[in-house]
Formats: structure tokens, C-alpha cells, sequence
């Protein structure tokens, strides 16, 4: 029963604990492999949000999960588990690229609409095939969507190496750079006196993060659409008896997902790289599911989840330089353990809070009451709390 | 009736003293104390939700008791696991059967219960086992069929069969007869009863007072988690265990007056479903429902009754013609189909509200807008009024006496009773030319039974078309102005609640054909 | 192609389907017990970089395979601890746990021999050696039959007969003894044998460990047998590939060894055809590399025959009144 824990600690109290668990179980293994856990922690929050330089990055990182997170969130709705971000979002990046490469854009203003269009539709189609073999055919999507990103890495491999790369510029299997028109201002181009460098990759896409949390707020809460998302996602036999449509909503909740991750690539392919390089996504479509499992899949919750984790990102980017023998993958790890206690370990954590709750309310409250039945009564088992 | 030579000495099989268990702040058995003897067929009865089926598993170390004490045979038994309630010499008859599908007869029985690490030898020693049992007990089964195969009848002898290779003393059934034909129910009686003269005790778990009062030789009633009487059945009556079981007096009739039927709403020819693995379901099906007239549907539960439902309700794709206030509907089964009988008039009860009818972790207000969420009264273009739905779900929950009336509950934390007055509500409330309406009191308390009972006449006396589907025989004679009887996929026959009884339905139930088709 | 040429194709589809079967028949305990295993992946992946560091640092190759069956077994008993003590979702645990894999094994290889996630080179006694089996020699010259069995059944290393032999003893073990009877029960039913008296959490957990252990022969299979090392993401996949052949087959052990020789000789034919002419098409390596993933998807799509998983599946057991 999720009644027996008020809200502010199912969404705020829960996912400490559970980051706490993470934390510390990765502090296990960096003092296992003989390294001060401490130590790291330190150099991982510094070099996350102890400068401007930090900041940048964390940011630019959190804007990349915020999409993926909330791609995976949308889906999550709907009962369906996208681990295919991987692939979408590097479709997006090829969508993205495509339409900068080859449509003339005067002004990054029509630039960043035209490449959000590019990255959504090839970011929602990647996500299609596997939909469509879902809602029809019944095939597990977590698979499918697996064998998608291995799939469109191959596919990247090829299109670099042998299709979009620039002949005789040293053969590195990526595309040109954009044109300088379609340049993305970035911090320092805005904020110039909070100090950001030149090179700062933090740029306008944080905004249409934000922009896209707001829609997906709208999208699940506020519309029909989204009425019909949860519903099918709480019950598939109640959509079937509410005339919901099964392969309506497996499609349409995919497609969001899909085009929600494609969008990281305004971010990362036009934002920073300003090309297309071999793997734009670098793990976050993966990041994206801790997200969302720890955000709730509430677009609040995945915006502070993103943040934390663009923080850990950055962070840890810095401890690979600072301590010897370490590397960035430590974040891999918290990622991984994040996932596992949220999302798979959730009644370890949750039982004993819930029983601490339940034995701190249950003091003042009355035995409960006997009086006889009556037209209204309810002496079923599932009893309300008062 | 049965009655058995007075066995005021005999001993005691169970006793169960001061058992109580609370589930969170619901407290399911309080300070529980029984003596059956050894035996004898004791009855529990109680309405839903008074703590029967708890006990029972507290009995079979499914859960474990807060306080209190089992007696086996006279010996204090600790009962922590299945195992423990096994070795006891307690057997269980779940409602809800628990075999492996697509296992054999054979291999469920030994389930657990093998002789050493191979199964060959298992196997061989079962066969023999079962052939004797068969033979002694009536319980002539297959022991090479696959479970999924049988029909429920033979399934609940696998049951059987499963106690009794377990050398078990005592067997306890829990609502055995809700999946059986009248017919079945009958043999299970004999059944039972050849047991209890074998010396084995026998506690029966039911609601229908009927089986309690034909059966047991004993019968304790349970209210609300308390046992309030346990009686020799010979010197009770039917009326005076219903008292016990609510508290109060209670009618078991509707007050209706007799039914003012007008046009023809719905018009249903030659309806015809193949479900998903290719079995015909529904085989031809023709049927008529007119303005102001609650047609029953009785039935033992698989028998079609679900499939014509989800087929009237536009989910289940058939073939044939269905007609509704003179215009013929779609039959493909799409989403689309379930939206537009709404729009034609038709308004489901679902017979499963937990499954089908509620989306159990939304609140009240989201519930109150489910299938009707895309209608204009409930937001505009593609956005949802919330607020249109909070202030409808106030009303309806003041108008159904919907307790708690707080909209912001999700609806998994209302009582089974309260739950279906929210379904009812939405449906009814909807103006509906048509309403279907599935087991309608099923998991209901006493109290709520009547309210809905109430409301089901009320929509008819306003000239609506009603189709009624129950397993519940009572319920049916006491609701409808016309009974239909579906066994296997057809109509067996048509009947008025005048001129017919539980015997003649019961026999139609069981697919045999009585007189012709009454006249109208 | 000539025939030593299509019995060096055969050899080579054996090799590396080897590790598929193994982790096939691991998803094929765990799932018919009712527990789903997206996590094979990451399974294998600890228990190679574990039993390749550890062959690195003795020298033995059969202290390596045990290390790597212990990490293998950890995390088998973190999936069973969320999936079926805890009764938490399946496939995050899964998830979670070939990222924990991906991160710990180049962590830990990092900070051990600070050679960028890889383990140093095995050599001799550290690596399995290929067997050569009786009268191999003798046989050879045989006409047909000769290099069938000198060529393609000799001169393997020891896990590839092992795991040939998992699949007689996985069906006997399912469908002769008690065990077997029992997990097949708990994955279709988990009611039928809890109230048999059976533990359900006993038998599942049994089962999620049967399945860690043939995780673990897989990935030293991989590392010390197939490779000499540890490289980063080495799995590349094989569990999930794993994964879909376990439905192709139906989930039966036969059809299993069926399915994953499939897909190895899909991938041997990728290694030997590095791009292919096809009626005046040139197809590129990416797409011959790409081919066990898309045959995946072809399989999970059910356009080679539907299958009916066991019906408990992915669901944790909760007791019902």
C-alpha cells in the first residue's frame, strides 16, 4: 500500500536513501581497489558545481539527461521500457546533422527548429520499428530495443565511415562541422559575466529542456492523450473495456519517447560537437532509465535527477584526470546502483520507512471503530486509512 | 438435509483458540475461537470480506496468526509453513484452484509430495494410488490428462486427489461450488460425504446458505473478523444464519412491481465468437431486450457470458448481427468500437470492476471520466477538465452514498462495495439507453447489495433496457423480468421467474434442454 | 567454397556459439523457473574480466574459470535478492545489473593493471588449451567423415564439450527428476507448489544460481578459451542474442543447442565474409556484423514461429488468499 507514506517522502525521502545506498556502496569499491572514497567524493562535487567551468559541463550533461530521462519516463507511463535511448538519441544526431548539413538555415533561431524537427523524427522512427513489433506482434521491446542500439551503432559505423565523412580531411569517420550561421549561443555568448569560458558546451538547448519538461508535464497530466497513456499503463484489460487503443497508445507513447531523446542531439551534435562524430550519445540513453526511475517519472523529478546526475557526470570526468587509476566508469557504477535500489530493490528500502511510518502515526490514532453495518459500510479487506 | 447420529463425544479434530490477525489497521480475525469434530462436515459461512478465507489460510501456514492457537487431534500444532499444515494431516481445496496447467493429472499430484530425487518411481506409485482412490472415493480422473484439458469440475477432483495422496485427515474447501454446474455441485456433495464417512473431517467455506443448510452437520458463522455462533445445522434455519451472518434482518427479496417492457432496444442474431486459440466461445447466439425489462443471463461462470459482455461492450470481435435501437453496430473488436457504444447508448458494468471497470491506482475524480474521458462535458480539444471531473465525482459520490466521499482516494482504497456504487454510478448516470451490467455484486457487502439491487429496478422503472449477468441463481430469480440460461456457448432456453425454479434451471445450467421456450 | 573450407566455417560456428549456448541454457533454468534474465549480458561480462584477471595473476586458467563463475554468482544473487526476495521489478534488476558489470570491470581493471580496462595478454597455462580428441589423427584422412570429426569435433577446448554436454543433462535434470518437475511447476505456477509445501524463494533461488554458474562458464569461456583476455564490453551483446535464441528454442534445451549454433555460424560466417558481393551489391561489413542483432529482432518478431513462455514469468511471487 503507497498510502501508508506521505507524498514529500515517497518523492524526496525515498530517493535520498536510495542515492545514499549507491553512494556508498560505490565508496566500497573505490576504497576496495585502494583508493580514498572520501577523497574522490571531494574532487567529484568540486569538480562538478565548484566552478563556472563545472557548472558548464554539469549543466550541458543535464540538459542531455533531461531528454533521455524524459524519454524514458513517457514510456515508462505507458508501461513500456525504452532501454533503446542509445539508438535513438544517435539517430536523432544523425537527423539533426542531416538537416544542418544540407538545408541552407540563415539564423541558429530557424536552425534549432528545423534540426529539432530532423532529431525528433529520426529519434521517433528508430523508436517505430520496435513499437510497431510490440503493439502488433508482441515482441519484448526491452530486446528489440537492445538489439536497435547495436544495430544503429553499426549503422553509424557505416554512414561515417563510408557515406557522410569528408574525403581527404584525415579520414576520421565524422561529418563536416555545421556552418557558422547555425552556431547555438552558448553560456558565455548569454551569461558573458558568470564567468563561463568561451568553450563552455552549456548552450539554448538547457532552455528547451526546460521547455520539454513543461510539455511533458501538459502531455501527462492535463490531456487526453495522457489520461489514456496512464490508464493503459495501470491497466491493459481497463483500456481494452475504456476503449483505449492498445496499438494507439504503444505507438504514440514510443514515438514521444523516441522523438524526446532524438532532441539530445540539439544539444550535443549542434550545441557542442557542431558535427556528427561516431558515437554522439555517450551512454546517455542509459542514463536516462536511472533518471527516470529516480525522478518518478514525473518531469520534476527527472529535471533535479538529471541534474544530479550531469553533476556526477562532470565530476566524474574530473576524478579520471585528478586520481590515478581511476576512472570515469566509477559513474557507471553509482548509475548502475541507482537503478538497481530505485527501481528493482525499491520494497528493501520502502518496507522499513513505510513500518517506520506506520508505528510513528499509529500512537495517537483510535482503535478501530465497530459500529454495525450499514447501506455504504465497507467490511471489505481493502479498508481506507483514515 | 443431512443429519448425523449425535456425537457429543466425539473428538475434536481442530480447535482454534483466541486466533485474531490484523492486516495493518484491518483487523481480518479477531480473538477466533472453533471445535470441530472429528468426522463431520463443518459449514463457515460468512458475507465477503468477514475474515473466512483469512482464517483458512491462517490454518494452512499461509499467514501467521498475531496471537492465538491451532489444536490438531488435541496436540497444540504450530502451523508456521504449507509443509507444517501438510504433515498435519490438513488438506486445502483452494477457490482459485492452484494445479500446473500444463502439467498431467499424475504430476500435480506428486507436486511436492515425491518420493525420492527421480520422478519415475513417483510417478509409478501415484498411478496405483490414484486408481484406488478413484475407485473408493468416486473421484474417477485421467491421472495422464493434462490439467489445462479438463473442465473445473475434474480440475477441483485433481484437488481432491492432491489432499488425499497427502494421507490428509482434514479438507478444507473454500467456495467449492461457485464454478460448478448444480450438477457437479451435487457430485461434490456425494463426494464429500463418502469422505466423512471414511472418518475425515471436512470444513466447507461458502456463502450460499443453501449448500450450508444441505451439506454440513455443523456451522459457524463469521461478522466482520468475529465468530458471533457456531450451531448444530439441524437446529438452525436459513433465515436465522442470514440474521447472524449481516447483524440484522435483511430482505433477500427485491421489491419490484412487474415489468412495463416497450420497444426492442437491442436485437442480437446469430452472434458467434472464436476467442485466440481458435474455440468457439459463442456459438449463435439470438437475443432481444426491450425498453423497461431486466433480461438475466444465468449461467455457471465460462459458459459464454463473459465473451457476449465484452462483445455488447464493443472489446471482443464476432460475427453475426447486432442491432441497437434499430441501427446495426460494428463488431470488429477495435477501441473504436468500445467508444462508439457509448456514444449509441450502451453502458457496461464490467463483470471484473478491479480489472476492467477501474484503473485501480487513479483517484476517484480520474475514475469518474473512464471510456466517457474523450466527451465533451470532461474537457475540451485535446485537454483534460479536471475540474469538471473533480465536481462530477462530488455528486456522484453524494447521490450513491460513495463511502468516504473524498474524490482524491484512489480507488483500489475503497471497500469492494463502494467501489462498484463508483463504476454504477458512472455508467448509469450517463443516461444509457442499454445497461450491461456483469456480476454486479460480486465482493459486495450485504448492505451495498441492496442499494445496488435498488438502482438496477430504479433504471429500469425509468424504461431502460437492462441485461443482467450473475452465477448467482438467487440473484437472477430475484432481478429479472426474463431469464435466459447460456450453457457452452448457446442459449439453452428462456424463461419467465413466474413460471420456472432453481431445479429447471439448474438443469438448462448443466446444458440439458427442458420444455420448450416459454411463451411471452 | 570447398568442404575444408565449409568445416572451417563449422569449427568456427562452434567456438562461438559456445558461449550462447552456455548463457542460453542459463536464461532457460532461470526462466522456466519465472524468473526473467535481461542481465545474462552483464553476467557474462563480470565473470570475464574476473576469471581473465585472475588467470592473469596464478597463471591457471581453472582458478580463472572458478573466480569468474564467484563474480558471476554475486550477481546472480543480487538479481535473485531483487527479483524474488524482494519481488522487485525483473528487468530494471536485469538492467542494473549489466551496468554495474559494464562499470565495475573497467574500474576495477583499471585501478589492477592500469591498461584501460583490459586484462594483460594470457598465455599457456593461463589460457584453455584445445583438446585433441582419440584418434583424431587417424581418422582424419577419412574421406568426409575424417575432417568432420579431426577438424570440426577435435581440438577444442575443454568448456566446448562441457557445454555440449549441458544440454542432455539440462533435459534430464527438467524433465527426469524431482528438481526439474519442481521449477518447471514454480515457473508455470508458484501457488501450485507454495501450497505443496514447497518453498517457491528456495526454488527459484536455485535456479537463479544454476543460471549464474552457466553465466560463468560462458564468460571464462569467452576470455580464457575464445580470447586471450579481458577487453572492455567483450559480451558485446551475447546475452541478449542469448536471450533471443532461448525463445526460438522454445524454451527446450535441444532446440536451445539448435538456435545458438545458428546464430554462431551467423556470426563466423560475418568474421570470414568481411563484405559480401551479392548479385553485384557490395554489403558492407557493418551490415555482416549487424546480421545477429537484426536476426534477433527477425526472431523476437515471431516471423519464425510464435512461442508460449512459462506462464509465471517475469511476475514475483506474492501469496493470495
Amino acid at each position: 500500500m503507497t498510502d501508508a507514506l506521505p507524498k514529500w517522502a515517497d518523492i524526496l525521502l525515498i530517493p535520498l536513501i536510495n542515492l545514499i545506498l549507491a553512494l556508498v556502496v560505490s565508496g566500497l569499491v573505490v576504497a576496495l581497489i585502494g583508493k580514498d572514497p572520501f577523497e574522490a567524493l571531494s574532487i567529484l562535487v568540486t569538480g562538478a558545481v565548484g566552478s563556472a567551468y563545472g557548472w558548464g559541463y554539469t549543466l550541458f550533461y543535464a540538459t542531455n539527461f533531461i531528454f533521455t530521462g524524459l524519454g524514458v519516463a513517457v514510456a515508462f507511463h505507458a508501461r513500456l521500457f525504452n532501454i533503446g535511448g542509445e539508438g535513438q538519441a544517435a539517430l536523432g544526431g544523425l537527423g539533426c546533422a542531416l538537416v544542418l548539413l544540407y538545408l541552407p538555415l540563415p539564423h541558429w533561431s530557424l536552425a534549432i527548429i528545423a534540426a529539432s524537427l530532423g532529431a525528433a523524427l529520426f529519434g521517433a522512427a528508430w523508436a517505430a520499428i520496435p513499437a510497431y513489433l510490440q503493439a502488433k506482434r508482441g515482441s519484448h521491446i526491452v530486446i528489440t530495443t537492445i538489439m536497435f542500439n547495436f544495430i544503429a551503432s553499426a549503422l553509424m559505423v557505416y554512414l561515417l565511415s563510408r557515406v557522410l565523412i569528408v574525403p581527404g580531411a584525415g579520414g576520421s569517420p565524422e561529418t563536416a562541422r555545421f556552418v557558422e550561421s547555425v552556431h547555438l549561443p552558448n553560456a558565455y555568448d548569454v551569461l558573458p559575466w558568470m564567468g563561463f569560458s568561451r568553450s563552455t558546451p552549456l548552450n539554448v538547448s538547457f532552455l528547451l529542456a526546460i521547455a520539454a519538461c513543461v510539455f511533458v508535464w501538459v502531455l501527462i497530466w492535463r490531456t487526453r492523450l495522457g489520461y489514456e497513456i496512464r490508464a493503459f499503463g495501470q491497466s491493459e484489460p481497463a483500456a481494452l473495456y475504456g476503449g483505449i487503443s492498445s496499438v494507439r497508445i504503444i505507438m504514440i507513447a514510443m514515438l514521444i519517447s523516441g522523438a524526446l531523446i532524438g532532441l539530445m542531439a540539439i544539444n550535443s551534435v549542434m550545441g557542442e560537437a557542431e558535427r556528427l562524430v561516431i558515437d554522439p550519445v555517450q551512454g546517455a540513453g542509459f542514463v536516462g532509465i536511472a533518471v527516470a526511475l529516480m525522478g518518478r517519472s514525473h518531469p520534476v523529478g527527472v529535471f533535479l535527477a538529471a541534474l544530479l546526475f550531469g553533476a556526477l557526470y562532470q565530476g566524474g570526468g574530473e576524478l579520471t584526470f585528478e586520481m590515478n587509476g581511476m576512472t570515469r566508469e566509477i559513474i557507471l557504477v553509482i548509475q548502475a546502483l541507482v537503478i538497481l535500489f530505485t527501481g528493482a530493490l525499491d520494497n528493501m528500502v520502502r518496507a522499513p520507512v513505510e513500518r517506520a511510518f506506520l508505528s510513528a502515526r499509529k500512537r495517537p490514532r483510535a482503535p478501530l471503530p465497530t459500529n454495525p453495518v450499514e447501506p455504504g459500510g465497507h467490511s471489505d479487506e481493502k479498508k481506507v486509512e483514515p | 438435509m443431512t443429519q448425523r447420529p449425535s456425537q457429543g463425544e466425539a473428538p475434536l479434530a481442530i480447535e482454534l483458540r483466541g486466533i485474531s490477525k490484523a492486516f495493518g489497521p484491518v483487523q481480518a480475525n479477531k480473538d477466533i475461537s472453533i471445535q470441530v469434530k472429528r468426522g463431520t462436515i463443518h459449514g463457515i459461512i460468512g458475507e465477503n470480506g468477514a475474515g473466512k478465507s483469512t482464517l483458512m489460510s491462517i490454518l494452512y501456514g499461509f499467514y501467521k496468526a498475531d496471537a492465538g492457537e491451532i489444536y490438531i487431534g488435541g496436540r497444540p500444532t504450530p502451523i508456521p509453513d504449507s509443509q507444517a499444515a501438510i504433515d498435519a494431516g490438513i488438506g486445502m481445496v483452494f477457490q482459485h484452484f492452484k494445479l500446473v496447467q500444463p502439467f498431467t493429472v499424475l504430476e500435480n499430484v506428486i507436486l511436492g509430495a515425491e518420493d525420492g530425487k527421480l520422478l519415475k518411481p513417483s510417478l509409478a506409485k501415484a498411478r496405483k494410488l490414484l486408481t484406488d482412490l478413484a475407485r473408493e472415493y468416486e473421484l474417477d480422473v485421467d491421472p495422464d490428462a493434462v490439467v489445462e484439458d479438463l473442465n473445473v469440475g475434474l480440475q477441483q477432483r485433481v484437488e481432491i486427489l492432491k489432499a488425499l495422496y497427502r494421507e490428509a485427515d482434514i479438507l478444507i474447501l473454500d467456495e467449492p461450488t461457485g464454478v460448478l454446474t448444480p450438477a457437479e455441485a451435487d457430485h461434490l456433495f456425494r463426494i464429500l460425504k463418502g469422505l466423512r464417512d471414511q472418518g475425515k473431517t471436512i470444513i466447507l467455506i461458502t456463502h450460499k446458505l443453501r449448500e450450508i443448510m444441505e451439506i454440513t452437520d455443523t456451522v459457524s458463522v463469521m461478522r466482520r473478523g468475529e465468530m458471533t455462533a457456531t450451531v448444530k445445522t439441524a437446529e438452525t434455519s436459513p433465515e436465522q444464519l442470514a440474521e447472524l451472518m449481516v447483524g440484522r434482518k435483511v430482505l433477500l427479496r427485491v421489491d419490484k412491481t412487474p415489468a412495463q417492457p416497450k420497444e426492442t432496444v437491442l436485437e442480437v442474431r446469430g452472434l458467434r465468437v472464436i476467442d485466440d486459440q481458435g474455440v468457439e466461445r459463442l456459438r449463435g447466439i439470438d437475443l432481444d431486450i426491450r425498453a423497461g425489462e431486466v433480461l438475466g443471463i444465468a449461467g455457471v461462470s465460462g459458459n459464454g457470458q463473459s465473451e457476449l459482455l465484452e462483445v455488447l461492450g464493443g472489446y471482443r470481435k464476432a460475427e453475426g448481427t447486432i442491432r441497437m435501437n434499430g441501427q446495426e453496430i460494428a463488431l470488429t473488436g477495435s477501441a473504436s468500437d468500445a467508444r462508439m457504444r457509448r456514444m449509441q447508448g450502451i453502458a457496461h458494468v464490467p463483470e471484473d470492476r478491479q480489472r476492467e471497470g477501474l484503473i485501480m491506482e487513479f483517484r476517484a475524480w480520474e475514475n469518474v471520466g473512464f471510456g466517457y474521458h474523450r466527451e465533451e462535458r470532461f474537457g475540451s480539444g485535446l485537454f483534460m477538465d479536471n475540474t469538471a471531473l473533480r465536481t462530477d465525482c462530488e455528486g456522484k459520490m453524494a447521490r450513491f452514498d460513495v463511502r468516504p466521499p473524498d474524490p482524491n482516494l484512489a480507488a483500489k482504497s475503497f471497500s469492494g462495495g463502494n467501489q462498484q456504487k463508483i463504476v454504477l454510478a458512472r455508467e448509469i448516470e450517463r443516461d444509457p439507453d442499454l445497461l450491461l451490467i456483469g456480476q454486479p455484486t460480486r465482493g459486495v457487502d450485504i448492505g451495498a447489495i441492496e442499494f445496488i439491487h435498488k438502482q438496477v429496478v430504479a433504471l429500469r422503472d425509468k424504461g431502460k433496457a437492462i441485461l443482467l449477468v450473475s452465477v448467482e441463481l438467487d440473484e437472477i430469480m430475484a432481478l429479472s423480468d426474463r431469464i435466459a440460461v447460456m450453457f457452452d456457448g448457446r442459449i439453452m432456453g428462456e424463461r419467465l421467474p413466474s413460471e420456472t425454479d432453481a431445479n429447471e434451471l439448474g438443469l438448462l445450467m448443466a446444458g440439458m434442454t427442458g420444455k420448450p421456450v416459454a411463451a411471452e | 567454397m570447398d568442404y575444408a573450407g565449409l568445416i572451417q566455417i563449422l569449427d568456427s560456428a562452434l567456438r562461438l556459439s559456445t558461449p550462447l549456448l552456455f548463457a542460453c541454457l542459463a536464461g532457460l533454468f532461470s526462466e522456466r523457473a519465472g524468473v526473467f534474465d535481461i542481465g545474462l549480458e552483464g553476467k557474462i561480462l563480470a565473470s570475464a574480466f574476473l576469471s581473465a584477471a585472475m588467470a592473469a595473476y596464478t597463471g591457471n586458467v581453472w582458478l580463472g574459470m572458478f573466480a569468474g563463475i564467484l563474480a558471476s554468482l554475486m550477481l546472480a544473487t543480487i538479481h535473485g535478492m531483487a527479483s524474488i526476495t524482494f519481488r522487485g521489478n525483473q528487468l530494471i534488476s536485469g538492467v542494473a545489473i549489466n551496468f554495474l558489470a559494464s562499470g565495475l570491470t573497467v574500474v576495477i581493471g583499471e585501478a589492477w593493471f592500469g591498461l584501460g580496462g583490459r586484462t594483460p595478454q594470457l598465455e599457456g597455462a593461463a589460457r584453455f588449451g584445445e583438446l585433441t580428441l582419440p584418434f583424431a589423427d587417424a581418422i582424419r584422412g577419412i574421406p568426409f567423415i575424417g575432417p568432420i570429426y579431426a577438424d570440426l569435433l577435435s581440438g577444442h577446448s575443454i568448456l566446448v564439450y562441457v557445454a555440449l554436454l549441458c544440454v542432455p543433462l539440462t533435459w534430464w535434470i527438467l524433465s527426469r527428476t524431482r528438481f526439474g518437475l519442481r521449477l518447471r511447476a514454480v515457473g508455470e505456477n508458484p501457488a501450485a507448489v507454495d501450497t505443496a509445501g514447497v518453498s517457491v524463494v528456495g526454488l527459484r533461488f536455485a535456479a537463479v544460481m544454476i543460471c549464474g554458474l552457466l553465466c560463468g562458464l560462458a564468460g571464462a569461456y569467452l576470455a580464457t578459451a575464445l580470447s586471450a583476455g579481458f577487453v572492455k564490453e567483450m559480451s558485446a551483446g551475447r546475452g541478449f542474442i542469448a536471450l533471443a535464441a532461448l525463445i526460438f528454442a522454445k524454451w527446450r534445451p535441444w532446440h536451445a543447442l539448435g538456435a545458438t549454433f545458428l546464430f554462431g555460424l551467423l556470426e563466423a560466417l560475418g568474421n570470414r565474409f568481411q563484405s559480401l558481393e551479392l548479385l553485384g551489391i557490395t554489403i558492407p561489413t557493418q551490415f555482416m556484423q549487424a546480421l545477429p542483432y537484426i536476426l534477433t529482432v527477425v526472431i523476437l518478431a515471431g516471423f519464425v514461429g510464435r512461442a508460449i513462455p512459462p506462464r509465471a514469468g517475469g511476475e514475483p511471487y506474492v501469496k493470495e488468499r
